[in-house]
Parts: C-alpha cells; structure tokens; sequence
C-alpha cells in the first residue's frame, strides 16, 4: 500500500508553465521591448502624483506656450514646454497615463467578464438561445464601433466614465464570438464528457473544466483591446464626447491644441506621441503574447 | 450555391430588424423628454409641443411606434432633420458620395501599397525587408490618425505649404454636381486646374484613412503568403522550375488573396469608423461630419436615421463579402 501513495517520480525536463512561457515570449525582441515600455508606463501611472513636477491645472501665466527646454526660447523648468493656458506639458502628459491606464483597464475588465459570462452560456445554452445570443452580438457588430460608442456617448453624455461604458459594451462581442468558439470546440473533447459523466454540475463544467482551456485566444484578444481601447477613449475625448477639459487626457490635450498646431508644435506633438507608443508598445506585447499562447503558431 | 446565398440572407433579416430596433430606441432611451431637448433653451409653447409629440408619434403604443417606423425605413423616411428641416434620406444621399469618395481613394491606396509590402515582406521573411515592413505596418496600425492627420497637416500644410487643410476643392471653382464624385465632376466641368485641386484636397485625408486599412491589409497578406508558400503545390512549382516571380506572383499570391479579401471587406466598418475622425479634421463634407455635427446640435433624428444607413451599409457590404467568399472559396458553401 505504501507504495502506491508514494510520489511519482518527478519529471525535471519539463520547465513550468511559466517558464515555458516566458522562453517563447522572450523570443520575440519586439514583445519584450513592448513589455519594458508598457511597465514604464504602468509605473508612471502608478506614481503619476510622484512623478508630475507640477500639479497638471496649475497655470503659469507668465509662460505661455514657452517651447520644450531645447529650443530657442525654452528652459529646463518646463522640459517639453507649456500649453496654451501656460500649464507644464510634462507634467499633464504624466499625469495623462493615469487616465488611459485606467480606460484600459476597466475596458478590458467589464468586457472580458461580460463578454466570457455570455459565451460560455451560449456555447452551452440550448440552440435557440445560441442563435438568439448571436444575433444580437451581430447586431452590435453590424456599428462601426466609434459610431456606436459616439451615439451611446451621446446618449449617456459626455464623460470618461461613459466613454468607458460606451466602449465596453462596443467590445463585448469580440469576447462573446471568441470564448463561444473556443467552447463550441473543447466541449466535443473527452475530458469534458468524462467531467459530464463523473457528475460535474454544469456551472463547474462551464467554469472549471472547460474555461481555463478556452482562455489563451481571450488574453491575447484582451491584450489587443486595451490597446483599442486606450484609442477610442482618446478619438472620443479629441472629437469632445470622452473626458471634459481640464482633465488632462491625452485626447482631450489634443483636442484642446488642435487651434495651435501651426504655432506650437509641442502641443499637438507630445499627447499623440504617449498615445501611439502606449499603444504600439501593447500591441508588441500581444503579438508576443500571441505567438508564445497560441499552439499551432509556436516553432514554426 | 444558391442555399448557402440563402441561409446567408436568413441571417441578414433578423439583423436587419434587430438594427432598426436598436436606431428606433435611440430617441426613446435619451434621458429627459426628446421634445423639450430638441426646443433646448428657448423652450416652446404648449401648442408646439403637441403639435410635435403628434408628428413624432409618441402619443400611439410603443409596438405602434416601432411599426409606423419600420415601414417608413422600407420607404425611404427617415424622418427630418430638427436644424434644417430637410429629410434625412436626402441629406444623407446628398453628403454619401464625399465619403465614398474618399473611402474609395483611401481603400485604393491601402491595397496598392499594402498588398505589394506583404508579399515583399514574405518573400523576403525573416530579412531586413521585412523587418522594416512589419515595423512600419505595426506603427501604422498602432497609429492614432487623428494626431497622424495633425501631423501631416503641420509638415505638408504648414511647413512646405503643398496641400489645403480643409474642404474639397478651392472655392474658386464652381460646378454643377453631376455625379457628386468631386473628381468625376471636376474632370466633367472642364474647367481649368479644377480637377488638379480636387487632388490636392483628397491626398492627405486619403493617405490618413488609408493607414490603418494599409497597415492591416499587409499584415494580412504576409501571414496569408507565408501559410502558402509553405503548400506542397508551391514546392512541385519550385520543383518543376519555374521562376520565382511566377511562383510568387501567380502561384501563391492567387490563393494567399481570399482571406485578404476577406479582409479588405470587413475593412469598410474601420473607414467608415475613420471617416467620422477624418471628416471632422479636414472639415470634409460626408456623412462622417454630418453625424458628429449632428449630435453636437441634437439632431437627433439625423443621428438616428445615420446609424441605421451606416450600420445597413455595414452589413450590406458584409454580406455581399460573405458571398463572394463562397464564389471564390468553394469549400465553405457546402457545409
């Protein structure tokens, strides 16, 4: 009897599921670079009040528009120069992390958890409800998802917070499509009918057995959508529908500089900068993540 | 053939009511009472607003409401615009060929550089080319275009003075609008250095609502070349002796072109998603414009009918995708 409860024997050649993640994410340069960029911008974020030199709204009247700290006419006190109303651009950039940080995240949240609740449900609901579940989600589909978000803005009123709801829900589908699939395919697998015939309820079948095998093409999605994400918030805030002047989000900076951009180019120049390397960085990122979760894609 | 087209139209008519639903909706979920909005700081007299709440239908049952709505959508009413008085329908044909035009150009321009960067780059896998392409491709896709636009407005516009900022053509010239196509119509007029300023006008607004449409589409045609320049017919090609442009060309880019088709169809929701950033930036007069204007203003029923003619163009054009796929690609019409 003894030596049946004794341990197999280990088997060391085969590395954790983390380091054998990280060996094929580290493979690709781009994702890691993408990774180093993002955590710099995370950490921004994080201690954006630490960082900021100044306080965001603070106004220096007698530096209107003065060019970053290398130009003619420059100085270090205000290293990429003011804007129109004479306010730090270095440290409303910063402070401007915070906001996208935060879209993306609760982006990214609410659609994940919406959007993998109704796949799951639909992939194991009765046909009808299947279709009628898909239907919807097609519907949705059918909007450009600007579009949409902008309407439903329009409805809600123009906020972040709504420009964040708004771009929720655009989202959702993506998730629903993509967690049904995944359901649709592990559910005829073996180990699923075995959980079945074991006795698992259906909510542990749903949540337990088949969902953490359904979850790398939904990280990698996730990933994608933060990124999106952080670009819609800012085409909302520049179009005037996403966060409301004074906030200093990234799209609302530009919206507010668009009258200078022949006069001052730092203005207009540095927000749409953070915005495209943010999100250049997390689309690195997720092509690495991609390429390291997806299966069939990996050594080839 | 024909029973896949079918089940394919099946599909289109519960989204079709499932999108008009969701348009009719829109006016009836706005916070506080539509009529008072839309009269907004000058109020209006009792009279007015029953005058309106009769014309608008509110006072009938809501299944009434959507009915009467949904067979004026099939007969063309989409209701008046509150700010001109204009119909709908007419307004949004009347600014549809602007954005067509330039969805057109930008399309024509994402697919002339697009399609020869991603067969470049998969040619040439792994080497500097590609590299160099799939950076560029992955910037561009990354790109924020209403900063791009900025950006270029600064350097052509601003520094070197080669295109126009705004509009679609110089208020020089005046022509009677035959087709609504600005080049077309320039071209028609005959008039001296029209056409050549209906060209200035769209390069910049093409080339940023291009970017991202470019940079997928190439992204698109290197995975696609790539998946089959691995097939075993491509190695008989090889094997047979032909030349590698003919492989490449004829071979591969033939079979690697359905999923970029594919692409290239889903890809008209993105344009008309940029559009609406491209218009307001270049102050271009297409629908895009139109509904951003349009909510600013609470006009509420242009907001409304634009929706429903987007997403209808949308799935119009999805559909039309979908079934041009079975044409070329006969193994998905037998399931």
């Amino acid at each position: 009897m003894a030596e049946l409860s004794a341990t197999p024997p280990k088997t060391e050649d085969r590395p954790s599921a983390l380091r054998e993640f990280w060996f094929y994410f580290s493979e690709n340069r781009g994702a890691v670079m993408g990774l180093w960029v993002f955590a710099a911008f995370v950490f921004c974020a994080a201690f954006a009040p630490l960082l900021a030199p100044y306080d965001p709204t603070e106004q220096f009247r007698n530096h209107i528009l003065q060019p970053p700290a290398w130009q003619q006419g420059g100085s270090w006190a205000f290293p990429l120069g003011t804007d129109p109303l004479g306010r730090d651009m270095l440290s409303r950039l910063i402070m401007g992390s915070r906001y996208s940080f935060f879209v993306g995240i609760v982006v990214v949240c609410v659609a994940v958890t919406g959007g993998v609740i109704v796949g799951l449900l639909s992939g194991f609901a009765p046909k009808w409800v299947d279709t009628m579940i898909m239907r919807v989600m097609d519907i949705i589909l059918s909007f450009p998802s600007l579009l949409l978000a902008l309407v439903l803005v329009a409805i809600l009123g123009p906020s972040l917070t709504n420009a964040m709801i708004a771009i929720a829900i655009v989202f959702q589908p993506h998730y629903v499509r993509l967690t049904r699939a995944s359901v649709l395919s592990e559910r005829q697998k073996d180990y699923v009918t075995s959980a079945r015939v074991a006795g698992a309820s259906k909510a542990r079948l749903m949540f337990k057995t088949v969902l953490p095998n359904c979850l790398a093409p939904i990280i990698v999605q996730a990933a994608l959508s933060f990124s999106t994400a952080i670009l819609d918030a800012a085409a909302l805030g520049f179009l005037g529908m996403g966060a409301q002047p004074p906030t200093p989000e990234w799209g609302t900076m530009l919206a507010e500089a668009r009258e200078f951009i022949l006069r001052a180019w730092w203005v207009v120049t540095f927000p749409g900068l953070a915005i495209l390397v943010t999100v250049l960085a997390i689309n690195l990122m997720g092509d690495g993540l991609r390429d390291a979760l997806d299966p069939k894609l990996k050594r080839s | 053939m024909f029973g896949y087209f079918l089940t394919r139209l099946g599909m289109f008519i519960p989204t079709f009511l499932g999108v008009t639903l969701i348009s009719f909706m829109f006016i009836r979920v706005l916070p506080g009472d539509p009529i008072i909005v839309m009269a907004g700081e000058r109020g209006m007299t009792e009279e007015r607003y029953q005058e309106l709440v009769e014309k608008l239908g509110f006072d009938k049952p809501v299944l009434q409401q959507y009915w009467d709505y949904l067979t004026g959508v099939m007969q063309g009413d989409l209701g008046e615009s509150f700010v001109t008085k204009k119909p709908v329908w007419d307004e949004f044909f009347a600014l549809f060929p602007a954005t067509m035009e330039l969805s057109i150009c930008a399309m024509i321009f994402a697919v002339a550089l697009g399609l020869p960067a991603g067969v470049i780059a998969a040619v040439n896998r792994g080497k500097f080319f590609d590299r160099a392409l799939m950076s560029s491709a992955l910037v561009g896709y990354s790109m924020p275009i209403f900063w791009w636009a900025l950006l270029l407005i600064i350097v052509f516009s601003g520094n070197l003075g080669w295109t126009p900022v705004s509009g679609r053509i110089d208020l020089l010239y005046y022509f009677p609008d035959v087709t609504g196509f600005m080049l077309i119509d320039s071209l028609l007029s005959g008039q001296e250095g029209a056409f050549k300023s209906a060209v200035r006008h769209l390069i910049l607004p093409t080339i940023v609502l291009g970017t991202i449409p470019l940079a997928v589409i190439a992204r698109q045609t290197r995975s696609a070349m790539l998946e089959v320049l691995g097939e075993d017919y491509i190695r008989t090609a090889r094997a047979k002796g032909l030349s590698p442009s003919r492989i490449n060309g004829l071979h591969a880019l033939r079979n690697a072109l359905i999923p970029v088709i594919t692409v290239i169809g889903l890809s008209v929701g993105t344009l008309l998603a940029g559009a609406i950033l491209t218009e307001t930036i270049f102050s271009w007069p297409g629908i895009g414009k139109w509904m951003v204007d349009s909510i600013f203003r609470r006009d509420y029923p242009v907001v409304q009918g634009g929706l429903l003619m987007i997403a209808v163009i949308v799935m119009l054009v999805n559909l039309l995708v979908d079934v041009l796929y079975g044409v070329i690609n006969p193994k998905i019409r037998r399931r």
